[in-house]
C-alpha cells in the first residue's frame, strides 16, 4: 500500500489525501491534541498574559500594566505568609517523607512476616481524599478534647500540643496531616525501586560481609538514584498543589497564619474578584514548579543524548 | 577429645537454629508495630468518635472505646446534617458524587485509552510531540488554568445553550465537572495506557491489519479484550480520584450539584452552631468510605496503578 | 573417591583417608523450599586446588548448590565443611569464599578500584595491604589502566574482570563461580575461558565453577560433576564422563551431536537390535548381564569406507542428511530405525543418497540397563 512519501499533487490526484489517511485515527486524536494546546498551552498562556492586565472582573478593558500585579502581590503580608508555609511544609515534607518512606521500605525489603497487611496499613490513608485526612486530624489535634486533652489527663497536666490554634506552629500540624496521607505511597515507590536491585548485588555484599545497613547506604541508595529523582518530583508537584488539606484542616486559619499559595489564587480569584493578583499568583506558583521541573527534565532527558 | 565449644562447631548441622526474639526482629518488627498504630490511630479515632454520644466525647478522651455505642451521629451525618444551605445531610452530595463519578470515569477512560491505543499504534506527525507536553501538563499546578477554563466552559456551555434554544450550561452543571475530569485525568491515564499497549506485540496489530480491520475494529476486537486488567487498574485510579477531587468541585459546580468533600467541608467546618464531633466523624467516615472500600478491595491492583502512574514519567 | 559414611563422630578422619586434603567438603546436604525438594541428600568432595565444574541445564541445582556453599541459601539439613571448618552456620563473609557472579554484581556508583576495595575496607584492613593487594589483583588480571573508570564505561569482559578482582582480592582459599561467562558473546567467552584456565595455573586455589555450556566444562575442569533434578548425576574426570558415563542421562547430555543409542537386547554376549548385531566381547562389563539394554556409541567411533573393516560389526547405510561444519562433516543416516549420526572427515566428499560402508566396535561403546539406565 502507499507507505511512500506523497509526490507532487499532479501525481497522486488519485491517491487519498494524507490528510485523510487513517482519518479515524486523526479524529481519536483530537482530544489529545485538544487538550494539549488549548488547555496546557493554551490556558497557561492565556493566565500568564493577563497577569500583566489590570483585571479586576472579567470581561473588562484589559489594561496591560506591566509588573503591577507582581508588585503588589509581593507586598502583600497574606501572600508573603503563603509563600514562607509553602517553602517551610515544602522543605519537611520532602525530607521527612523521603526518610521515612526509605526507612519503612527498607524495613519491609527485609523479608519480613505479614508484609501485604504491614503495607496495606500503612498505604491505606493515600486512598482518603485531603478533605477527609484534614478533618480527622483536625479532630484528633483538638486542644480540648483531643490529643492534648487526653495526654493532660494521663497526668502531664503541663503538656501543651495545640499547633492548630497556634500561628506560630500551624503549619507542622498541617506538616503531620500531610505526611500521615503521603508517606505510605513514597514507601510503596520506593520499595518498589529496591526490589528492582538485582539479587546479585545483594549476594556480592554478603560474600563481602558488609552489614545491611552499610549496603543501603553506600549501594542501594546510590543505585536508587532515578527512583528518588521520580519520588522527589512527584512529592515536590504535590506540595506546590496543596489546597484542600489546609481549607480542611485549619480553613487558612488561626487569621491568615496557614495560608498557602494555593489557596491565595483560589481566593483571589473567585472569592474576592481580584484577578490580576490571582494570575499573577498563579504563574509564580508555576514558575517555582519550572524550578523543579527542568533541571529534572535536564536529567531525565538531556542526560541519555550523552549516554 | 574437643571441648565443648569446638564440639558445638563440628556439629552445626542443616539450617542455623534462629531465635525467634533476636534483636534485630525485635527492632524491625518494634518499629513496624508503632508505625501501623500511627497510621491506624486517626482511622480508629474517627470510629470511636462517630459512635458516642456528644456528652460521652465532652467527659472522655478520644481513644477511649464508647461506652454506649449509638449510630445516631451516622443516620443525622447521612440525612439530617446541616451543609450551609440544606438540611438534608450528605445524601444528597453522595448522590451528586455517584452522578458526576460514573460520566467522568467512563468518559475520561474512554478518551484517553483511544489516545493511548492512537499514539502507540497510529503514530501521527507530531503525536509523540502532543504527548510530551501532555505530560509536562501533568505538573502544571492546576491554579494556572483554572479561571480559562471557567470562561471557556461558559462560552461553549452558552453557545450550545443558544444553538439548541435550551437552557444547557456547562459550567456548574455536572457536564462541565466531568470535561473537567477527563482533561485533568489524561496525562496519567493516557501514559497508563500507552505503557500497556507498547507491551502487546506489534505483530499482532499488523496481522489484525493485514486481515483488514480498521482503527476502531482493532481497538474493540483486540486491543480492549486485551487489556482489561490495565482497565481496571484506570478504573481504580480514576474512581479513587474523581472522588476524593475537591477543588474542581468547588470552582466547577453550584451548590445544589456540590459533591460529597464539598459538602462533608461545608458540614464539619461550618461555624454556626454547636459542633456535634460525632456527626463530624460519621460524615468523615462516609465521605472515605468509598474510596477506602476500593482500595481494600483491589489492594494490589491499587498499588500497581499508583506505581505505574508514577514511575515512569 | 570415599564416599564418607554419614556418621559425623568420624569427620575429621576423612581428609586423611583420601589422597590429596579436602578443601570444600558438603555431606548429605537437603535443601527444600516448601514441599519442593530442590537438593537430594547430596555429597560432595573437591580437593585442595581443584578447578570442579558444577553442569546440567537449566532448573538442575547446579546454581542452588552453589549458593548453600556460599551460604547465601539456607540449606534444610545437613553440613558443609570448607578446609576441615565445619561452616554450615557461619556467614558468607566467614567462609573464607571469593564469589564472581553472572551478572557482575558490581557497584555502579564506585570505580574498579572501589569496587575492589570496597570490601576490605569494610573489614578494617590498613590501608596499605589494601592498596597493596587490589594492585596485585588488578596486575594479575591486567586490569590497571582501568582503575578509575566506573563500570558503566567497561566492556563485558572488563566488568566480569573487575568482578574476578573483586573475589581475588580477598585472599580466600575458594573461589565460587556463578555462570560467570553467559552474559558474554561467543568470541569473548572463549577468551576469558582461557584466562580462568591460565588464572587457574597461576593461583592453584579450588574454584568451583557453576555452567550449562559444555565446553566450558570440558576444558575447564578438572573433575566435572554433573547436575539433574537435584542430584550428581557423574562425578569424574571430563575425559571418564565423556567416554565412560555412568548413565543414559548423561550419556545424552555430553557430546553434540548427541551419542547415537540403539535399543535392543544382550544375550549370549551379543546385542541385538533390528538390524544390528554388535559382538560384546571386547565390552567392558561392570557385572555380567543379559536382557534389554541401550547400545551407545558416539559418533566420532563410527569408523567408515576401508577403516570399517577393523571393526566388529560393519553395515551399510543411507546419507539422509550432509551437514558440512568445515573441519569435520557430520552425516546422519538411519539405523533400526534410529536416526545415527556420523562424524567424518571435511575432506570426504559425501552426498545425499550416498551409501556408506560403517563399522563400529564394542570397545568404543556405552552399554545401559533399560530399565535402571545404568551404565552396565
Amino acid at each position: 500500500m502507499a507507505v511512500t512519501d506523497a509526490g507532487p499533487a499532479t501525481e497522486v490526484a488519485k491517491r487519498p489525501s494524507r490528510l485523510f489517511k487513517n482519518l479515524a485515527s486523526k479524529i481519536a486524536a483530537v482530544p489529545m491534541v485538544l487538550v494539549a494546546l488549548v488547555i496546557f498551552v493554551g490556558c497557561t498562556i492565556w493566565t500568564i498574559y493577563h497577569s500583566f492586565t489590570r483585571s479586576r472582573l472579567l470581561p473588562a478593558p484589559e489594561k496591560w500594566v506591566g509588573l503591577d500585579n507582581y508588585e503588589r502581590l509581593w507586598g502583600e503580608n497574606r501572600w508573603l505568609i503563603s509563600i514562607e508555609n509553602l517553602a517551610i511544609y515544602g522543605f519537611c515534607s520532602l525530607t521527612l517523607s523521603l526518610t521515612i518512606g526509605f526507612v519503612l521500605a527498607a524495613l519491609l525489603d527485609r523479608k519480613i512476616r505479614f508484609e501485604n497487611t504491614i503495607r496495606t496499613i500503612i498505604l491505606y490513608p493515600f486512598a482518603l481524599s485531603f478533605v477527609v485526612t484534614g478533618l480527622a486530624w483536625q479532630w484528633i489535634l483538638n486542644p480540648q478534647l483531643g490529643l492534648q486533652n487526653v495526654v493532660r489527663s494521663w497526668g502531664w497536666e503541663s503538656f501543651a500540643f495545640d499547633p492548630l490554634n497556634n500561628a506560630e506552629i500551624v503549619i507542622f500540624g498541617i506538616l503531620i496531616a500531610g505526611i500521615w496521607q503521603g508517606s505510605g505511597f513514597v514507601m510503596v515507590l520506593l520499595l518498589a525501586g529496591m526490589r528492582g536491585i538485582d539479587e546479585d548485588i545483594w549476594k556480592a555484599s554478603r560474600v563481602e560481609g558488609i552489614p545491611a545497613w552499610k549496603t543501603y547506604i553506600f549501594i542501594v541508595i546510590p543505585m536508587m538514584r532515578p527512583v528518588f529523582v521520580t519520588a522527589i518530583v512527584i512529592i515536590a508537584s504535590g506540595i506546590i498543589k496543596v489546597y484542600d488539606l489546609v481549607v480542611a484542616q485549619t480553613s487558612g486559619g488561626p487569621g491568615i497564619a496557614s495560608e498557602v499559595p494555593a489557596k491565595y489564587v483560589i481566593e483571589k480569584m473567585f472569592f474576592s474578584q481580584n484577578l490580576g493578583l490571582g494570575f499573577a499568583a498563579s504563574t509564580m506558583m508555576l514558575l517555582s514548579v519550572l524550578v523543579v521541573l527542568i533541571p529534572w527534565a535536564y536529567l531525565e532527558f538531556g542526560g541519555k543524548k550523552n549516554g | 577429645m574437643a571441648d565443648a565449644t569446638t564440639n558445638a562447631v563440628t556439629e552445626a548441622r542443616g539450617p542455623k537454629p534462629r531465635r525467634v526474639f533476636s534483636s534485630t526482629n525485635i527492632i524491625i518488627y518494634g518499629t513496624l508495630l508503632v508505625v501501623c498504630l500511627y497510621y491506624l490511630l486517626p482511622l480508629y479515632v474517627m470510629i470511636v468518635t462517630s459512635l458516642k454520644g456528644m456528652p460521652e466525647i465532652r467527659l472522655g478522651n478520644i481513644f477511649s472505646p464508647p461506652v454506649e455505642v449509638t449510630f445516631q451521629p451516622w443516620v443525622k451525618a447521612w440525612s439530617e446534617a446541616c451543609t450551609g444551605i440544606n438540611w438534608d445531610g450528605l445524601s444528597r452530595g453522595f448522590w451528586n458524587s455517584v452522578q458526576i463519578l460514573v460520566p467522568s470515569v467512563i468518559v475520561s477512560i474512554a478518551v484517553a485509552s483511544v489516545s493511548g491505543y492512537a499514539l502507540v499504534n497510529w503514530r501521527f506527525k507530531g503525536s509523540e510531540a502532543f504527548f510530551t507536553i501532555l505530560i509536562f501538563g501533568a505538573f502544571i499546578p492546576y491554579q494556572v488554568m483554572i479561571y480559562p477554563i471557567v470562561i471557556i466552559l461558559r462560552d461553549t456551555g452558552g453557545f450550545i445553550g443558544d444553538v439548541t434554544g435550551t437552557n444547557f450550561r456547562l459550567m456548574g452543571s455536572i457536564w462541565g465537572l466531568v470535561i473537567v475530569h477527563t482533561i485533568f485525568g489524561m496525562p496519567i491515564l493516557t501514559l497508563l495506557f500507552r505503557n500497556y499497549f507498547t507491551s502487546v506485540p506489534e505483530e499482532l496489530f499488523k496481522a489484525a491489519r493485514v486481515d483488514g480491520a480498521g482503527f476502531w475494529g482493532i481497538y474493540f476486537k483486540i486491543m480492549l479484550p486485551m487489556s482489561l486488567p490495565i482497565f481496571v487498574v484506570a478504573m481504580i485510579l480514576q474512581v479513587t480520584g474523581i472522588w476524593n477531587d475537591f477543588l474542581f468541585g468547588v470552582i466547577y459546580t453550584k451548590p445544589e450539584t456540590y459533591p460529597m468533600t464539598v459538602q462533608l467541608n461545608n458540614i464539619v467546618n461550618s461555624v454556626q452552631g454547636v459542633k456535634e464531633y460525632n456527626v463530624n466523624m460519621a460524615a468523615t467516615l462516609l465521605t472515605g468510605l468509598v474510596p477506602l472500600t476500593i482500595y481494600f478491595i483491589s489492594g494490589r491492583l491499587f498499588v500497581r496503578g499508583i506505581a505505574a502512574g508514577a514511575v515512569k514519567g | 573417591m570415599g564416599n564418607t559414611t554419614t556418621h559425623a563422630d568420624i569427620e575429621f578422619e576423612m581428609p586423611a583417608a583420601s589422597k590429596q586434603s579436602v578443601s570444600v567438603s558438603v555431606k548429605d546436604l537437603d535443601l527444600r523450599f516448601g514441599s519442593l525438594q530442590v537438593l537430594k541428600n547430596l555429597n560432595l568432595d573437591i580437593h585442595e586446588g581443584e578447578f570442579l565444574v558444577l553442569l546440567g541445564s537449566s532448573g538442575c541445582g547446579k546454581s542452588t548448590l552453589l549458593n548453600c556453599i556460599a551460604g547465601l541459601l539456607e540449606i534444610s539439613d545437613g553440613q558443609i565443611f570448607i578446609k576441615g571448618r565445619n561452616v554450615t552456620w557461619e556467614e558468607p563473609s566467614e567462609r573464607g569464599i571469593g564469589m564472581v557472579f553472572q551478572s557482575y554484581a558490581l557497584y555502579p556508583q564506585m570505580t574498579v578500584e572501589g569496587n575492589m576495595s570496597f570490601g576490605l575496607k569494610n573489614a578494617g584492613l590498613p590501608k596499605s595491604e589494601i592498596s597493596e593487594r587490589v594492585s596485585r589483583a588488578s596486575e594479575i588480571l591486567q586490569i590497571e589502566p582501568l582503575m578509575k573508570r566506573k563500570p558503566a564505561a567497561l566492556s563485558g569482559g572488563q566488568r566480569q574482570r573487575v568482578a574476578i578482582g573483586r573475589a581475588l582480592v580477598r585472599d580466600v582459599d575458594v573461589f565460587l563461580f556463578d555462570e560467570p561467562l553467559s552474559n558474554l558473546d561467543a568470541k569473548l567467552r572463549a577468551d576469558l575461558r582461557v584466562e580462568l584456565k591460565q588464572l587457574h595455573q597461576r593461583i592453584e586455589n579450588t574454584m568451583i565453577y557453576v555452567t550449562h555450556d559444555q565446553v566450558e566444562a570440558m576444558t575447564l575442569a578438572d573433575r566435572i560433576a554433573i547436575m539433574k533434578d537435584g542430584i550428581i548425576q557423574q562425578l569424574a574426570s571430563p575425559d571418564e564422563i565423556y567416554s565412560k558415563p555412568a548413565n543414559l542421562y548423561v550419556a545424552d547430555f555430553i557430546g553434540s551431536p548427541a551419542m547415537n543409542l540403539l535399543k535392543g537386547v544382550v544375550a549370549n554376549g551379543t546385542f541385538t537390535a533390528h538390524g544390528v548385531s554388535v559382538p560384546l566381547s571386547g565390552y567392558d562389563f561392570e557385572k555380567p548381564f543379559e536382557g534389554p539394554a541401550w547400545f551407545g556409541i558416539r559418533p566420532e567411533h563410527v569408523a567408515i569406507g576401508d577403516a570399517a573393516n577393523a571393526s566388529d560389526t560393519q553395515l551399510t547405510v543411507k546419507a539422509e542428511v550432509v551437514d558440512p561444519l568445515g573441519s569435520d562433516t557430520l552425516v546422519m543416516a538411519r539405523l533400526s530405525d534410529e536416526r545415527f549420526w556420523l562424524r567424518i572427515s571435511g575432506q570426504s566428499k559425501v552426498k545425499i543418497g550416498d551409501e556408506l560402508k560403517i563399522g563400529f566396535s564394542a570397545v568404543d561403546a556405552s552399554l545401559f540397563d533399560q530399565s535402571t539406565e545404568i551404565r552396565l
